[in-house]
């Protein structure tokens, strides 16, 4: 469903990226691996138009999304959340959702200004959907509470949700265990797990070798802005040259 | 969205209330004439915390705005057009100029934007000072009419010459800006402001137009301030360039920053409140500035919410406590 060709992104003088290529299947967990400045986060801002490539291109669907804006990609059907949990955490669990899932509505400035008719059954649709987004992500009970009130486990869950919460088709996420413990690790990773069962395709950048080799159908793993190997969890694992560069002793743990 | 418990329901029929009856209690014409300017001052307050309250963005040039309005009713009114049309108009001309300035000025985030905007703010003051023709340069412009008198069938007509009149014009437009701000802010669109506020990029990551939102803040912003500098001018009866001042900005600014940002009820507490308490201060002479000061410090450093903030916070400490005791 992505694609991307021959990717590539400058900083000065430091190639974060260099001519990627790789593709994203319906339906599949994605994992990108890679030891840390690697660019994994740097192809995630890529592909969601937070940085623009310096050459190469991403397609979604054979239709060219190089250079649009973030807010325009999302309008593909591509959502992501951040390496560092990232929440508007001013506001209450409900309002982040409805934020979330604003953009597939048509309740705008006039829509508002005049209550026009449409407006009361689109609101109440988003009210609809952030709430029921919020029974699958298991926060049903927390909806009004305020952000700082909810553990780190519950952040990372509502920050998957805000994104998870406008139906997209593909999902991006950076990192979504960082700084969690095990059983919480595994709490999340059966979530991930359950938000492929309903039809969306997963990206996952992930550190915790564990956790993506018993859940990714395929893994990608960058070296120095560069892909070094593509394949199943068992053909990484036995890679000479991902051991070399990031794996070692951890493959074998 | 948020449900208001009874006991505030009860707080805000009683407030409206006293205000509609006000006239019948006002101390004296002057006091009367001062509680009219802080209704006043309240919209473009209101409206300057829809941008800078609720989306964030320090638009210092929210005077400027003000002008604008200003000027247009008394130049429109000055050649016979009537003020029920004039209003309307010098708001619009006020938004439209918040469209033109609004895309260049927000490419520029946080101080930037304040300073942009702040420089365009004295560019506005200098240009209502020096463009004799159209101005009237430093004296401004005098002998504006008061409002049109409203027609009423088989009673004759709504005249504004009395302070009462006066008072119940600029109430009915406080009234309609509030409504039409509670309308926009609390709903999905005006979580969208706020998001903008709290997390940037966020907002930009799940589908929000930052730049289309920040300008419509901007705008409608602009559009009451211009509201309620031709209300301001149409009741004074005279303009001059201090009205589009950046220290009419920075007036602005401490009644919103003390009222409350990011309440609906901050803006019009500060306005009201405020230029009451400058008048009970009379005495004290420029020494009132110095409490000012030390007021606006002690409230940014302990009551980021200002009073309005501040009350809530004291309410909810009651409710936690009342809750530990029980």
């Amino acid at each position: 469903m992505l694609a991307v060709k021959y990717l590539s992104k400058q900083f000065e003088g430091l190639v974060a990226v260099k001519e990627l290529n790789f593709d994203i299947q319906e339906g599949e967990i994605l994992a990108i691996i890679g030891p840390n400045g690697a660019g994994k986060s740097t192809v995630f801002n890529l592909l969601t138009g937070t940085l623009k490539p310096t050459a190469g291109k991403v397609f979604i669907h054979d239709e060219d999304i190089t250079g649009l804006k973030p807010y325009q990609i999302v309008k593909k059907g591509v959502a992501r959340t951040f390496q560092t949990t990232s929440l508007f955490d001013q506001l209450r669990v409900i309002d982040n959702m409805l934020i979330g899932c604003k953009w597939r509505t048509r309740l705008g400035f006039w829509n508002t200004l005049f209550h026009t008719p449409g407006w009361k059954s689109q609101h109440d649709q988003a009210v609809q959907s952030a709430l029921e987004t919020l029974d699958f992500l298991g926060l049903a009970d927390k909806a009004l509470a305020f952000i700082p009130t909810l553990s780190q486990e519950e952040q990372k869950r509502l920050a998957i949700g805000v994104a998870l919460v406008s139906k997209p088709k593909l999902l991006l996420l950076d990192e979504p265990t960082g700084g969690l413990i095990r059983e919480e690790t595994e709490r999340i990773a059966q979530f991930i797990k359950s938000v492929r069962e309903q039809g969306t395709t997963v990206c996952i950048i992930e550190h915790k070798m564990q956790m993506i080799m018993g859940m990714a159908d395929r893994i990608l793993v960058l070296n120095y802005g560069q892909k070094i190997a593509e394949g199943s969890p068992d053909d990484i694992k036995s890679n000479q040259a991902v051991i070399e560069a990031y794996l070692g002793g951890e493959a074998h743990a | 969205m948020i449900t208001k418990p009874i006991h505030t329901k009860l707080l805000y029929g009683f407030i409206l209330l006293a205000a509609l009856l006000l006239p019948l209690y006002a101390p004296d014409p002057y006091m009367f004439q001062v509680i009219i300017m802080s209704l006043i001052f309240a919209i473009a307050v209101l409206a300057m915390n829809l941008i800078i309250g609720f989306t964030g963005q320090a638009s210092l040039a929210h005077a400027a705005f003000f002008g604008f309005g200003a000027y247009g009713v008394a130049i429109m009114t000055k050649a016979g057009i009537s003020f029920w049309l004039a209003l309307p108009a010098a708001a619009s001309i006020s938004a439209l100029l918040g469209l033109v300035i609004g895309p260049p000025a927000l490419r520029t985030r946080g101080s930037y934007f304040a300073i942009v905007t702040l420089a365009f703010g004295v560019i506005v003051w200098i240009v209502a000072g020096n463009w004799v023709q159209v101005t009237g340069g430093h004296n401004g412009i005098f002998g504006i009419p008061r409002p049109t008198p409203i027609p009423i069938p088989f009673l004759g007509e709504i005249e504004f010459f009395e302070q009462t009149a006066q008072y119940y014009l600029v109430l009915a437009f406080l009234l309609l800006t509030l409504f039409i701000m509670h309308r926009l802010v609390y709903s999905v669109f005006g979580l969208t402001f706020m998001a903008i506020r709290n997390n940037e990029p966020l907002a930009d990551a799940v589908g929000i137009n930052t730049f289309t939102t920040k300008l419509i803040a901007f705008v409608t912003a602009n559009f009451f301030a211009g509201l309620a500098g031709g209300l301001y001018v149409a009741i004074i009866g005279a303009v001059s360039p201090s009205v589009a001042s950046h220290m009419l900005t920075f007036n602005f600014l401490i009644f919103l920053i003390l009222g409350g940002m990011a309440t609906l009820t901050g803006p019009v507490v500060g306005a009201f409140a405020i230029p009451i308490l400058m008048e009970w201060l009379q005495e004290l002479g420029h020494f009132r500035m110095l409490f000012f000061g030390v007021l606006l410090i002690v409230t940014i450093i302990y009551f980021p919410r200002g009073l309005v903030g501040g009350i809530r916070q004291l309410n909810q400490k009651i409710a936690d406590w009342r809750q530990t005791k029980s």
